[in-house]
């Protein structure tokens, strides 16, 4: 009888969770689909023919704004930014398993960071650097915008993977005559090692998608993202649905790749230890 | 900690630091990149926000004088009070539904889906569109919702309707619609945390002594799940205050958000005027976490 009750919300809630993921993910499809509309093919089905029309267009100047050099700028910019992420958010991690003179404050400063609204730290960014006199720059006013949005989720991981860290490990290192660097690149960072990719992924892909912060700090040159927000306004043709597939690919690759490198490690690691 | 401070005291010919998890001094090195990219890039244009939403500009800067008329303006506009009363309609009608989507997805992952590679798996199947692009997702329901879209064709065919609907798109309808889409996940993933903590021998516990499914959920699981819910609540509320994306692009021009307007002052230049909603709206998303943060305890998930 007990395991009817089950049965019943089970299935009610396996329907709701597939339903939901249909939500998550159809539309993301359709514009698949519909990026290789015909050259006569407008922005709804049905679709006017197949084919990749669309996507050439993309890399002719006139379609779409200045897709090479925005690309290219977000890809820089998502690489400085993971980076960075990395080292301080492992940095940050491993401050934070003890206590020291203001830990609780910076805390709540990373956790401010996350709930700050994105659109006022861009507005405050933004008038920090026109009023020092500073030209907004992607490399430099919109690189430390991103990373207020990517150091907290780097840090969260950190926390997660210190929570399940043993000590001992690195006790023994140290018992052993380990300095501090020596236990960390022998010890530590191998146990770390897959939320470290974790890190990069989110430093990364926040980085490559972000479009609120650096809105007011990216200054003359357009991130991929301020540029594909400039094209909603005024492109009426399935070439941005060339563009969305084209980036959503990408993205699903760093993920894949991310994921597959974390996969192996831990199974190299089950190997050693088994 | 003690036992790292007794293995300190077995071993008193460790060099200086040998401590796990370092000493204070390494502690604050290891902390001084986070602090400094936190202070330039946080604190101090936080600070330039406040300074500038109390100084006097013409049509083309800002003058260094200090007046509250950028407060008097924004507060004695009707305009200004039914934007934020919009705003904060969006958000609590998006709360309603990613908290009631949130916690039967967790329920459903973390109670009734078994084996942990399944658990893992189907939560990774909800969370990874985050790390995908938000502008693409939202426009990627132009090709369903529009005049001519799927939703209105199949209406269409099937005799539902006898002319397209026109509120599915460039409406509350629609930007509802994408923050629930954008922020689910942003529910999810707490909540989930917090009752993959459960004890599962509570909830055997509460079937034994004969509560049924609904009072399992209402007395053993909710008040348990009660942090992962604050922290839910805590994103999509300040997501949803702050956005300025989903309604530009869902709302079709003619809706407005705090996020529009302070970003249609900037493009005037009317930086103060900005800086000066932009204050407001810190205020009240600060009220807001504050307020919940008085239920909830955010620090006991770390």
């Amino acid at each position: 009888m007990n395991r009817d009750r089950r049965g019943k919300s089970f299935y009610i809630l396996a329907s709701l969770f597939a339903a939901f993921v249909l939500f998550l993910y159809g539309p993301i499809a359709t514009i698949v689909i519909l990026s290789f509309q015909g050259p006569d093919g407008g922005l709804t089905f049905p679709m006017h023919g197949f084919s990749v029309h669309w996507f050439h267009a993309l890399f002719q100047q006139q379609m779409v704004g200045d897709f090479g050099g925005s690309i290219t700028r977000s890809l820089i910019l998502a690489f400085m930014v993971m980076v960075a992420n990395v080292v301080i958010s492992v940095a940050g991690g491993m401050a934070f398993r003890r206590r020291f003179a203001g830990s609780t404050f910076l805390f709540y400063l990373v956790i401010a960071s996350l709930i700050v609204p994105s659109i006022l730290v861009s507005l405050g960014i933004g008038l920090l650097f026109s009023q020092l006199g500073l030209n907004p720059a992607w490399w430099s006013s919109a690189f430390g915008a991103q990373l207020t949005w990517t150091i907290p989720f780097g840090l969260l991981i950190m926390f997660a993977v210190f929570n399940r860290f043993n000590k001992s490990w690195e006790e023994a290192a140290r018992d052993l005559g380990a300095g501090p660097w020596r236990s960390f690149t022998n010890v530590i960072l191998p146990i770390i090692l897959p939320g470290v990719v974790g890190i990069a992924l989110f430093g990364f892909s926040l980085s490559y998608d972000e479009f609120p912060r650096t809105m007011m700090t990216a200054g003359d040159s357009n991130t991929l993202p301020l540029e594909i927000f400039a094209m909603t306004a005024n492109v009426t043709t399935p070439v941005i649905y060339a563009l969305g597939t084209l980036t959503t690919a990408f993205s699903a690759l760093v993920i894949i790749v991310a994921m597959t490198s974390m996969a192996i490690i831990r199974r190299r690691r089950a190997a050693k230890l088994g | 900690m003690s036992s790292t401070i007794k293995a300190a005291a077995a071993n008193p010919t460790a060099r200086s630091g040998a401590k796990p998890g370092g000493t204070s001094a390494g502690a604050w090195l290891l902390a001084t990149p986070l602090a400094i990219v936190l202070g330039i890039f946080l604190v101090i244009p936080i600070l330039m926000l406040v300074v500038v939403s109390f100084l006097d500009y013409n049509s083309v800067q800002i003058i260094w004088s200090f007046v509250v008329q950028n407060y008097i303006d924004a507060v004695s506009s009707a305009a200004t009070w039914q934007t934020f009363a919009v705003t904060l309609k969006y958000a609590v009608i998006t709360w309603a539904i990613t908290l009631f989507l949130g916690f039967w997805l967790s329920y459903f992952l973390a109670f009734e889906v078994r084996g942990a590679a399944w658990q893992m798996g189907l939560f990774l199947v909800c969370s990874i569109p985050f790390l995908t692009s938000n502008i693409i997702r939202t426009i990627s329901w132009i090709p369903a919702l529009g005049r001519n879209g799927i939703v209105n064709s199949v209406l269409l065919h099937f005799h539902l309707i006898h002319q397209p609907l026109t509120f599915l798109l460039y409406s509350q309808f629609a930007i509802i619609l994408a923050f629930v889409h954008l922020n689910t996940l942003f529910m999810v993933t707490p909540i989930f945390n917090s009752m993959m903590r459960i004890d599962r021998t509570l909830i055997e516990a509460a079937r034994d002594n004969g509560a049924g499914f609904w009072q399992t959920i209402l007395n053993v699981i909710l008040p348990l799940s009660k942090t992962g819910i604050g922290i839910g609540t805590i994103f999509v509320i300040t997501l949803v205050m702050g956005d300025f994306v989903s309604v530009s692009i869902m709302g079709g021009g003619q809706s407005a958000s705090v996020g529009i307007m302070i970003q249609n002052e900037m493009s005037q230049l009317q930086y103060p005027a900005a800086a000066a909603n932009a204050v407001i709206l810190l205020a009240i998303v600060l009220i807001m976490v504050f307020l919940i943060l008085r239920v909830v305890d955010i620090r006991k998930e770390l």
